[in-house]
């Protein structure tokens, strides 16, 4: 923990042109390369890791990557197919084919309807940031109940924690179910006050996400939550 | 304009909340967001201020320049009220000429000025029917998270009492501060189910079935109120907006 401490308190604050690097090290998310040297392509913290030199947003939209699971909310519906609001730069159509279920044209509206929510992947995404998404997973459905509400998407990693460790912490503190988008959107159930708790913690992830010892907080700020009970 | 899909859960989660007692974000239902004032923001106009509702974010200016009366009011000042929603200030705001969400905007904050008598008009006339002040008052949204007319309201009242008019650059004597004789005072509340709630957030307007502006001066007089929606409010809903409004517009007024 303390070594981890004295790295971060080197973050640096990069803006876009910023010269990282040269050809010694490797290109990473956020960043261009140009004469062979590496430049910060966004505002944000320069990240290495290993060999790599990246650039971690500090705001910004949510630009979609291949895999991510995201809370998609339908926002129009065809024949054939939905579309689907995963808070990209494009609008994303879910096709019949991509869900578990056997839909005949034009009944689409028997399954998901307008202002429904969706836990889907994305499977894929063109060089043109047209994306493809699927919820033909194990796990993937449509949201009934709970709340709902956007976070920054660069906040997310944050809210997830290091291999998922924040997000455990709040789902064992309030018995919620969680759902992370990677889009920013975030999808939690259980009882009233449970929730409420819930989006408080997130709300002061959302709040303070560069700042240290932030688990430790939110620990401490769900485990002296009054409706904790013993 | 282009409308926002809301989510039928958040939809449920903000009717379950208020039948508990509890807004989405922690307010009481007589509550208004927190709200700071700037005044005179823009050096440029000869009044301005800009005003932070919670989220919500409003820049308001004054213009004034010599112009004719109308026929119909020759010894009296001319107020123009202009709105426009850019696209900066939410996704839902589109580019173009102004919609009638926009319009209805400014014509709410018109009417407050006017009926409201906020500025002394006559005290505008230079030479009866040939020259009088016209005043433009124009309200730029930064930010857009509801409640639009009492964050325009308030901003405007601000820079029409901070406001100069520019005598001097006109040739037409000594400058003199705007002649502010009453300070309307608009307070919106929405109807969701059964509950009132006054200063809604961007997520409440949507969810609301109907939506009531009243504006009052320090005395407590009503001077312009504004339905929208399709709901209704009873007579007695009515009148506690109205209690509403004279009580969070004094509380308002002291901070233009």
């Amino acid at each position: 923990m303390q070594r981890n401490d004295s790295r971060e308190s080197a973050r640096e604050i990069v803006v876009p042109g910023d010269l990282l690097a040269d050809r010694s090290m490797k290109a990473g998310p956020g960043t261009y390369v140009e004469n062979g040297n590496i430049y910060a392509s966004l505002l944000g913290i320069k990240s290495i890791r290993s060999n790599t030199i990246g650039v971690v947003p500090l705001s910004g939209q949510y630009v979609p990557i291949r895999g991510d699971m995201v809370i998609g909310k339908i926002v129009d519906m065809g024949a054939s197919n939905w579309l689907v609001d995963i808070k990209a730069p494009h609008p994303s159509p879910l096709h019949v084919n991509e869900v578990p279920w056997r839909v005949e044209f034009g009944e689409t509206g028997r399954f998901m309807t307008v202002g429904d929510l969706v836990l889907l992947k994305v499977v894929g995404v063109d060089e043109l940031g047209r994306v493809q998404i699927s919820m033909k997973e194990h796990g993937l459905r449509k949201l009934a109940g709970g709340v709902v509400f956007d976070v920054a998407p660069a906040k997310v990693p944050r809210v997830i924690g290091r291999s998922g460790s924040m997000i455990q912490i709040m789902k064992n503190l309030t018995g919620c179910r969680i759902h992370v988008g990677q889009n920013g959107r975030i999808w939690i159930d259980g009882d009233l006050d449970n929730i409420l708790r819930a989006v408080e913690a997130i709300k002061l992830i959302e709040k303070e996400a560069h700042s240290r010892g932030l688990t430790e907080k939110i620990k401490s700020l769900l485990d002296h939550s009054p409706s904790k009970g013993e | 304009m282009s409308k926002d899909v809301m989510a039928d859960l958040k939809r449920d989660h903000i009717v379950k909340l208020l039948s508990k007692g509890i807004r989405v974000d922690g307010r009481k239902f007589d509550e208004m967001r927190p709200i700071n004032i700037e005044k005179n923001y823009i050096k440029s106009a000869e009044g301005s201020a800009r005003v932070h509702l919670g989220n919500t974010d409003v820049i308001v200016g004054v213009k004034m320049i010599v112009g004719q009366p109308f026929p119909d009011t020759p010894n009296k000042g001319v107020l123009t009220t202009n709105a426009e929603l850019i696209p900066l200030a939410s996704e839902t705001f589109e580019s173009g000429p102004p919609g009638r969400p926009a319009i209805e905007l400014a014509r709410v904050v018109d009417r407050g000025i006017r009926e409201g008598q906020a500025v002394d008009m006559e005290k505008l006339c230079i030479e009866a029917e040939k020259e009088v002040w016209i005043m433009f008052v124009d309200i730029h949204i930064i930010d857009y998270d509801g409640n639009l007319f009492d964050a325009a309201n308030m901003a405007a009242i601000a820079a029409l009492k901070n406001a100069v008019v520019p005598a001097k650059r006109a040739d037409k004597g000594e400058d003199f501060p705007l002649p502010v004789a009453h300070e309307p005072i608009s307070v919106t509340a929405v109807k969701i189910g059964e509950h009132i709630l006054v200063d809604p957030t961007y997520d409440e307007e949507i969810v609301a079935d109907a939506r009531l502006t009243v504006a009052a001066n320090e005395n407590g007089n009503l001077c312009a109120m504004q339905k929208g929606g399709e709901g209704s409010f009873s007579v007695d809903e009515v009148l506690q907006v109205v209690d509403l409004s004279r009580r969070l517009g004094a509380e308002v007024r002291s901070k233009t």
